[in-house]
């Protein structure tokens, strides 16, 4: 029985050896990250790397603000993340009340094909899109940001389905008898229950569109109304003949730290919205 | 009340019971429809109806300014000699056959080993996770200084040790394998998803094969794979179908602006999707990049099928039929 009890604690060992070299490697991108964004731009070049930067220059800080419109590129990418998960919460919920609850013919055919878009490649429709957009005359506004966002999601309407359908039916019919209509119902009883759901919901929605990339590449051209995903980009190639290294690593500390403080704090949604997204196969 | 016809089976008179009393309605027919009518409308404007005007497009010279004109299939014809958009499948594909494998079982293996500690679960998963909650502009930021070939934090202890250290990012044949390394620091996502399907394997299966006398290996081989196979089988799917569309680490650390020749040393770095967004947006060439859009979504719709139609020959489906 001990060489059973060893063999096991060693087991153990290994495992927490492993897992916790493993968080290591996660969580040193992250400390890298900071202490550069606390450095003098010659402290980042050394070898061997200074982990804890002396002196720390939290004037860091302060100067970016001078050197790129931060202020602004949060405002703009605040302004679009809003709009567009107000929009994809709203259109989607509706629609998963409808698939979820209320029966008509045609139904289930919509439905389906809604769901089989789920894995349809962004660029195949890219194209269109855009063109769709410059016909319109949008390019270089935000609209085509927010605007597709208040016709639904497909994998948004497929999570708040699932969940509305676990809502009991007794609720509704009592308030129907009560004589409720079905906007109301919705709106008062449906979506007040399904919380949870729309916390995921909301959280994966913001994640997407504060991290958003390819979709700001594409509409925004001028300076003003970058996003911090396209003021970090461009601040890495703008050539201005000094090392602002430190003000690139500042200002990607900027963009991650509201996005791991949420993360923290909606942990649990997090982690039911990947394991959501991820089991529905 | 009406009763059904003599004729009928119990389970039909049920299903007509339930009708009499759910009679579909105009009422549910008018909200129904009309809740749904944004999600159609996107379904149409921004999914559907992209998809078959980019086939339309693939056919056409098309530059913005002029309309459209009809050539054919010359868009694809062009494309066979095009050594850009050769090098941009041969790097795509390369990254591929690196990353799938790998992440695959890198995250598989850390989810099993996370399932057998259940304390400090909950941190550990936290942490492993909290990378992919990163934006890639970020994330490409992070990497392009941490794999810095003189001053990195990665090629440090490698050196230290005296072991040979990657030039990684400015090195042509270390291109790809470091962007495979950023997207394994992304890996929590797919922990987290099996993760959660093979904690959900029930006990009593480890408790009946423990019985039989099944040992580690064995519980592992008979139990835990075939009852994870199908989220198995979803994430490859999924995988595969990421990683054909790369495009965000590798814009921000090679590409300066929409119409930039070039991505990284030997055009390392030319990704599929990137080729295809220079053509679009860098040089206007919308059938041409359509026509490779194109190519595209018929490889991933290709690849669904037939992992789809391979699935019966190895994933394990506990139930069949087991409710929506």
């Amino acid at each position: 029985m001990t060489a059973y009890r060893i063999r096991h604690t060693a087991s153990r060992f290994l495992i927490h050896l492993m897992l916790a070299g493993g968080s290591a490697f996660m969580l040193i991108p992250f400390f890298w990250l900071l202490s550069s964004s606390l450095k003098a731009p010659h402290e980042i070049y050394v070898f061997p790397p200074k982990w804890i930067p002396d002196p720390v220059r939290w004037s860091n800080y302060r100067e970016v603000f001078e050197v790129v419109a931060v202020v602004r590129y949060t405002a703009n990418t605040m302004i679009v993340t809003l709009f567009s998960t107000v929009g994809v919460i709203i259109s989607s919920s509706m629609a998963a009340y409808s698939f979820a609850r209320l029966r008509f013919k045609g139904r289930d055919i919509m439905f389906g094909l809604i769901l089989s878009t789920v894995m349809l490649p962004y660029v195949v429709t890219m194209i269109p899109v855009y063109i769709l957009f410059t016909r319109l005359g949008w390019i270089g506004t935000y609209l085509p940001l927010i605007v597709p966002d208040w016709f639904g999601g497909p994998i948004t309407i497929f999570l708040l389905r699932q969940f509305f359908r676990t809502i009991p039916l007794e609720l509704e019919d009592a308030a129907r008898i009560d004589g409720a209509s079905r906007p109301r119902i919705f709106a008062q009883i449906i979506l007040p229950l399904a919380r949870p759901a729309l916390t995921v919901v909301l959280v994966l929605s913001l994640l997407y569109n504060w991290n958003d990339f390819l979709a700001p590449l594409i509409y925004l051209h001028k300076r003003d109304m970058f996003t911090l995903a396209l003021g970090l980009n461009a601040l890495q190639h703008f050539e201005s003949g000094l090392d602002w290294t430190h003000y690139v690593m500042v200002l990607a500390t900027l963009m991650v730290l509201p996005v791991i403080i949420v993360y923290f704090l909606a942990q649990r949604a997090f982690v039911e919205g990947i394991v959501l997204t991820g089991l529905k196969g | 009340m009406q009763s059904s016809p003599a004729q009928s089976t119990p389970a039909a008179q049920t299903d007509r019971g339930l009708r009499f009393f759910h009679r579909l309605s105009f009422e549910e027919t008018f909200f129904g429809w009309l809740f749904i009518v944004p999600a159609v409308l996107g379904l149409l404007f921004f999914r559907l109806g992209p998809v078959f005007a980019s086939l339309y497009l693939s056919f056409t010279k098309y530059e913005i300014i002029t309309a459209p004109k009809w050539i054919g299939f010359a868009n694809y014809t062009k494309l066979v000699t095009d050594a850009l958009w050769l090098r941009s499948i041969e790097v795509t594909l390369w990254y591929v056959s690196l990353f799938v494998p790998l992440s695959l079982t890198c995250a598989y293996t850390i989810a099993l080993l996370m399932s057998r500690n259940v304390r400090g679960i909950t941190s550990y998963r936290t942490l492993w996770y909290l990378p992919s909650v990163v934006p890639v502009v970020a994330s490409a930021t992070i990497w392009r200084w941490g794999l810095n070939p003189e001053f990195g934090p990665i090629n440090y202890p490698l050196k230290v040790l005296g072991l040979p250290a990657p030039r990684w990012l400015t090195d042509p044949d270390w291109i790809v394998p470091s962007i495979v390394f950023i997207g394994l620091w992304g890996l929590g996502n797919s922990v987290l998803i099996f993760l959660a399907s093979i904690t959900s394997v029930p006990r009593t299966f480890y408790e009946a094969a423990e019985v039989d006398g099944a040992n580690l290996w064995a519980r592992f081989r008979h139990v835990t794979l075939p009852l994870t196979s199908s989220i198995i089988f979803y994430q490859l799917i999924v995988t595969v179908i990421n990683s054909f569309q790369v495009f965000g680490v590798a814009y921000v650390l090679f590409v300066s602006n929409p119409s930039a020749s070039s991505a990284g040393p030997d055009n390392a770095a030319l990704f599929y999707v990137l080729y295809m967004f220079r053509n679009a947006f860098g040089y206007f060439r919308n059938g041409y990049a359509s026509a490779m859009a194109w190519i595209l979504f018929l490889v991933v719709m290709l690849l669904t099928i037939i992992l789809f139609y391979s699935q019966r020959r190895w994933v394990y489906y506990e139930t069949e039929g087991g409710g929506s």
